[in-house]
């Protein structure tokens, strides 16, 4: 680039945005620009003080530069120093900077405060627009703390120009919007109202957004607004379109002041003034009869902001929802805008009406427009206006038309787009349930959901279904009928087979009468299946070959065979094998009695609000929803069994949004329907035969011993969890209580009898399976055999730590000669220093014994130490080897910050080789709660509102090690819709970056 | 309230852009990225409103868009404007673009960033809408031009340089925007009076 002389200022600008548009790849383009920032940078940093012209033209091209997708990370002080200027264009220039590219740059912030609070008493009213513009579009703040008091004087002061006095009034209300605890009603509060009276139209339109936002806040303080606002509109609405001159839009009178003065009205419920009110209701049905002349010209704009106002009308009336004629006019408005021409006026009737049908008055007139809105779904070209006839569709619904409605829905689904067949299938599955007359409607209607659109059926419509099967007696038979009718097919999805194992588990032999649905065919139609189901549906399935066994005793040994090859008790997946296990070793020790008992069907579940409608309103927001639509599921409440049965239901309060709480529920309420009943076959036949203390994993306890049907068990809040296992524990110990628990101990202690107890032993020479449940938390049960357990406690300090090993001698004999020691093995030598203080050589039987490690890290490690274990029980010596739970996060210190210190720090580590990210799939499920409390027992400090996605988390703190300390900042981003998630760590070290994502990412 | 406001080309490279919430520069370009996404795959003649991204914070916030000629506007704005009271705005911004720059066309916009911000200035504010009557806007537009006339008098040469520039010979340039189906010479808003 030749040098830049003054009188060609702005043809460096040129010559500088054509060479970027010129280039032909994108390396050349950021090479050119590289090349820009390095001659800026000079420019500004050089001895010569640069004029306005160059300025100007520098800080244009970092805006361009900044445009194109490059981080400006420079020029802010110079922008800062034009703002001082006296000449306009420099502040100009210098408030457009940062407008742009200073959101909230904290360092800048008071030195650019104290340009605007220079500009703001300046009585030049071009500054103090700048100034003002400046306040409102960065609106940080710090900015409110020291203007929050000052705008509403200049905004209510008489000799304020009109342009300043608009300005003022959005400031306040950005102001208002950041931090509404900083900005104080006054007596300014009462001139703001005036302002409506104001000659100026301008000023009238800024002033009634700015009260909108306020009465949202303290409608008492603006009251006033309403008769004001009232006259205002009936002025505009009563004028000739050339009264107000430039405020006419295409013939329209001042349709945004319409809009907005209409906006302001729908804060406040109809006017009590009879004169006031008649006058608003002149001007709504004025407006309405507008709609039906012959439009003043035929461009759109004049429709466009004819319309935009009628839209308003119609909101407001729909909100006062007081006068039935004005309602059935604006319904028969929206029929016929419903068959315009006009794809926009389509779409926004389609959306006004849905608010329409949840008003008594109109709900029957918006009815009468059903087929043009059956029509609308099927025909319309764009996805937009299909995805609001669905909503208006789902609104009009009601107990006439639901068959019709539904059936529409479901011939849809088969064609409808991707992005939007999820929530169909909600409103499909709501629908159908809502207005069930009868329930052999609802299983068809589910099980086409699961047809045409599986994929899209999330687990909570499939276990409502379940649900309301098992509840309602009369379907049960049907449904065994049509699923397993539906299973027939060559192709079915996943989901119905779960749904097919699971009613056919519990009410095949409903249908087993006829020779077509023998037991055996049913369980060959199944186990067909088994072969193309992922892990959570075979385990289902399993669980319902166990419940055939019970239902019928003839196709046992077929069962048992299956059970019994190698694919099932050998299975990779230890979930499997263990089902496969406990069930054969169930089949053939137990009684037909105790089968009888412990596969007993499963008793009603407790009626709570639907959790599909909870993930719908999640989904969409409350807006869209009927405010009565539990009201039939309160009839049925009825029947729910209440819990008397204190000891075993103590943990019965599952968390109450997770619908993981509503299966796990029956399992724990057994006990208290009719008889006592065993908690869940599955638990016990868990309990005994992996002892793990509750507090040693909360989580695996679940994901094994969840109730017999319990598929995708998820770790729900840990305390549930405990919970759950400490009951084991104590009925493990406590005296049989009731006939109920004392068949369950018969069954422990058969089972123990059986199995010559075989928990998995380190067989290889380094035991680690519980290692990565160490990585968020210190303490726990580290290792377990049939004679040692060896649990952890341990602390750390910056790059120090003490750990506190617990060696329990779970066998009466006395272990002698015992010996721990630790190893770190190659390179960890030198990263990481670990000194076990000397502990007793015996161990007697049933005792503990404790040793105290020392660990100090002396730099980035990522192999663990290990625990070398020598002791001689009875004659023979015992060797275990465990890895210890040492992790590099362990040495993390929590670090809080702000938003903007945390992508300012982002940024500085964007170095290629300092980011590390990974990409898998969630293991558990994805609850929030537990994913941060995962995070902080990862040892980051979890940073709140640092996203702008708050489904996102964010993570910092400091790794510290004996040589250095290493920033650490981690982002993890769930896709709970493809269940996986996105962990990105930025560290500026590659190797804490990488070791930290490895650790972290094994957690979900 | 207005969340942001883009203006893209057909290839989705942004010719403006201004966000009203604070997004990081990352998020920013992503949201321009999925915005240019959700638009561009419409057909034309389909309805102007659409859900926004998730990026911008889904189906709370809706995107009005409007295409003219190589160039999409799009305003995302959530619940609590009009969204018809919007596409006028936009059809009100290109005109005032239109009378401001004399037959406005893809290449003032990146010639001229600073004055579609001041323009944009004047009508919308920390995301709400300041000024909507017309000439209103070019008035002050105006004023601030006189006022950068007099304080450099040697504005003329850049200019000059400008129109030089704009007569180069550059690829893939349209050169006027259509806009739609008002011809932009005609309404001269004195005829309303």
């Amino acid at each position: 680039m030749p040098a830049v002389s003054k009188g060609d200022g702005m043809r460096g600008l040129a010559v500088f945005i054509s060479d970027i548009r010129n280039c032909k790849s994108k390396e050349a383009e950021i090479k050119r620009i590289n090349k820009e920032l390095a001659n800026i940078r000079s420019k500004f940093k050089g001895d010569k003080a640069l004029d306005g012209y160059s300025k100007k033209k520098y800080v244009c091209k970092l805006l361009f530069i900044f445009l194109l997708g490059h981080d400006i990370d420079f020029g802010h002080m110079e922008a800062v120093n034009l703002l001082s200027s006296n000449k306009y264009t420099e502040k100009q220039i210098g408030y457009l900077f940062i407008s742009v590219l200073v959101n909230s740059n904290s360092d800048l912030i008071s030195l650019i405060n104290n340009a605007i609070k220079n500009d703001l008493s300046s009585r030049n009213p071009t500054f103090m627009n700048l100034a003002l513009h400046c306040i409102a579009n960065v609106g940080s703040r710090e900015m409110a703390e020291a203007f929050a008091a000052e705008v509403p004087r200049i905004l209510v002061a008489g000799d304020t120009m009109d342009s300043v006095k608009q300005s003022a009034a959005l400031c306040l209300l950005r102001l208002n919007r950041t931090s509404p605890d900083l900005v104080l009603m006054g007596e300014w509060t009462a001139r703001v109202v005036h302002l409506l009276n104001d000659q100026h139209l301008g000023v009238v339109t800024a002033a009634t957004s700015l009260i909108t936002t306020l009465a949202q806040k303290s409608p008492e303080d603006f009251k006033t607004s309403v008769s004001l606002a009232v006259a205002r509109l009936s002025r505009i609405v009563s004028s000739a379109s050339t009264d107000l001159q430039d405020y006419t839009y295409y013939f329209v009178a001042a349709p945004w002041l319409s809009v907005k003065l209409l906006r302001l009205l729908q804060c406040y419920p109809p006017p009590e003034d009879g004169a006031i009110r008649g006058r608003l209701t002149e001007c709504l049905e004025t407006i309405l009869n507008k709609a039906q002349e012959p439009p003043k010209s035929k461009k759109v704009q004049h429709s466009n902001a004819k319309n935009a106002v009628l839209f308003e009308a119609i909101s407001l009336i729909i909100h006062h929802d007081s006068e039935p004629t004005l309602l059935v006019r604006a319904c028969n408005q929206l029929g016929q805008f419903l068959q315009h021409r006009e794809t926009n006026l389509r779409y926004l009737a389609l959306e006004s009406m849905c608010t329409l049908a949840s008003s008594e008055f109109s709900h029957e007139a918006v009815k009468t427009h059903i087929e043009t809105v059956i029509n609308a779904l099927k025909s319309e070209r764009d996805v937009s206006v299909r995805q609001r006839a669905v909503d208006l569709l789902y609104a009009m619904c009601d107990r006439s038309n639901a068959k019709q409605i539904v059936a529409e829905m479901l011939s849809y689904l088969e064609t409808a787009d991707y992005s939007i067949r999820e929530e169909i299938v909600l409103k499909v599955a709501i629908l159908a349930e809502k207005y069930a007359v009868d329930y052999t409607w609802y299983v068809d209607t589910i099980l086409n959901l699961i047809r045409f659109a599986g994929d899209y059926v999330s687990d909570e419509v499939w276990y409502r279904v379940i649900q309301i099967v098992i509840n309602r007696d009369e379907v049960q038979g049907y449904a065994a009928k049509t699923v397993f009718e539906a299973l027939q097919a060559p192709a079915c999805h996943e989901n119905l087979v779960k749904v097919g194992g699971y009613i056919l588990g519990e009410f095949g032999n409903l249908i087993a009468g006829d020779s077509r649905s023998s037991p055996l065919v049913q369980f060959d139609l199944l186990h067909s299946k088994f072969h193309l189901c992922s892990v959570p549906t075979r385990a289902l399935l399993l669980s319902a070959y166990i419940k055939f066994i019970n239902l019928f005793p003839e196709v046992k040994g077929t069962i048992q065979e299956v059970l019994r090859s190698d694919s099932q008790l050998r299975n990779a997946d230890v979930e499997l094998q263990q089902r496969a296990v406990e069930y054969l070793r169930l089949s053939s020790i137990a009684s037909t009695d105790i089968l009888a008992t412990v596969l007993e069907e499963m008793p009603p579940f407790p009626e709570r609000e639907s959790s599909i409608l909870a993930k719908l309103k999640r989904k969409k927001g409350p807006g869209n929803l009927h405010p009565d639509l539990d009201e039939n599921r309160k009839e049925r409440s009825a029947n729910g069994g209440t819990a008397d049965h204190s000891s075993t239901t103590s943990n019965a309060k599952s968390s109450p949004l997770s619908f993981v709480g509503d299966l796990l529920a029956p399992a724990s309420t057994a006990p208290s329907t009719k008889r006592p009943r065993p908690v869940s076959s599955s638990y016990l036949l868990q309990a005994p035969l992996t002892p793990i203390p509750p507090q040693a994993s909360a989580v695996p306890v679940l994901l094994s011993a969840g109730p017999l049907f319990q598929v995708a068990a998820s770790p729900t809040p840990s305390t549930d969890l405990l919970g759950l296992g400490s009951t084991i524990t104590t009925q493990n110990s406590a005296p049989p209580a009731s006939k109920g628990t004392s068949l369950l101990v018969d069954v422990f202690s058969e089972n123990i009898a059986a199995f010559p107890v075989e928990t998995p032993v380190a067989v290889g020479p380094v035991a680690d399976e519980n290692f990565s449940r160490f990585v968020c938390k210190n303490n726990g049960v580290l290792y377990e055999n049939q004679l040692l357990q060896i649990g952890l406690k341990s602390e750390f300090r910056q790059n120090l730590g003490r750990m506190y090993v617990f060696f329990g001698n779970k066998t009466s004999t006395q272990f002698m000669n015992f010996a721990a020691s630790v190893v770190c093995q190659d390179t960890l030598q030198t990263q990481l220093n670990v000194h076990a203080k000397p502990a007793d050589p015996t161990v007697d039987g049933g005792a503990q014994l404790q040793q105290i490690l020392n660990i100090e890290c002396m730099s980035d490690f990522v192999d663990a130490p290990v625990l070398n274990i020598q002791f001689r029980y009875g004659g023979t010596l015992q060797n275990v080897a465990v890895k210890l739970p040492i992790t590099l996060n362990k040495f993390f210190q929590p670090t809080e910050m702000t938003s903007q210190d945390f992508f300012q720090r982002w940024k500085q580590l964007g170095a290629p080789q300092q980011e590390v990210q990974k990409i898998f799939k969630a293991k558990h499920s994805m609850d929030t709660e537990v994913t941060k409390a995962k995070i902080m027992g990862f040892g980051a400090a979890l940073l709140d509102g640092v996203d702008p996605n708050p489904s996102n988390f964010v993570g910092a703190g400091v790794i510290h090690t004996k040589t250095t300390q290493v920033g650490c900042l981690l982002r993890l981003e769930p896709n709970t819709h493809a269940q996986m998630y996105r962990l990105t760590l930025r560290t500026s070290r590659d190797t804490v970056s990488q070791r930290l994502c490895d650790l972290l990412s094994e957690q979900f | 309230m207005i969340k942001a406001i883009l203006i893209f080309n057909n290839h989705g490279k942004p010719r403006l852009s201004k966000f009203y919430e604070h997004y990081s520069e990352d998020t920013e370009q992503q949201i321009i990225r999925e915005t240019f996404h959700l638009v561009s795959k419409r057909d034309e003649n389909v309805c102007n409103f659409l859900e926004g991204g998730m990026l911008i914070g889904g189906s709370e916030n809706k995107l009005i868009c409007r295409h003219y000629a190589t160039l999409y506007f799009v305003f995302c704005v959530d619940s609590s404007e009009s969204e018809l009271g919007i596409l006028d705005l936009i059809q009100v911004f290109v005109e005032t673009l239109d009378k401001c720059f004399e037959n406005v066309c893809e290449l003032d916009l990146i010639f001229h960033v600073d004055k579609v911000h001041n323009i944009l200035a004047e009508m919308v504010m920390g995301g709400m809408v300041l000024e909507t009557n017309m000439n209103e806007i070019i008035t002050q537009v105006d004023a601030q031009n006189k006022m950068e006339k007099s304080e450099a008098g040697i504005a003329g040469a850049p200019a000059r340089a400008v129109s030089a520039v704009k007569n180069m010979n550059l690829p893939e340039m349209p050169r006027n925007i259509n806009i739609g189906d008002i011809s932009i010479k005609v309404p001269n808003l004195l005829s309303f009076k």
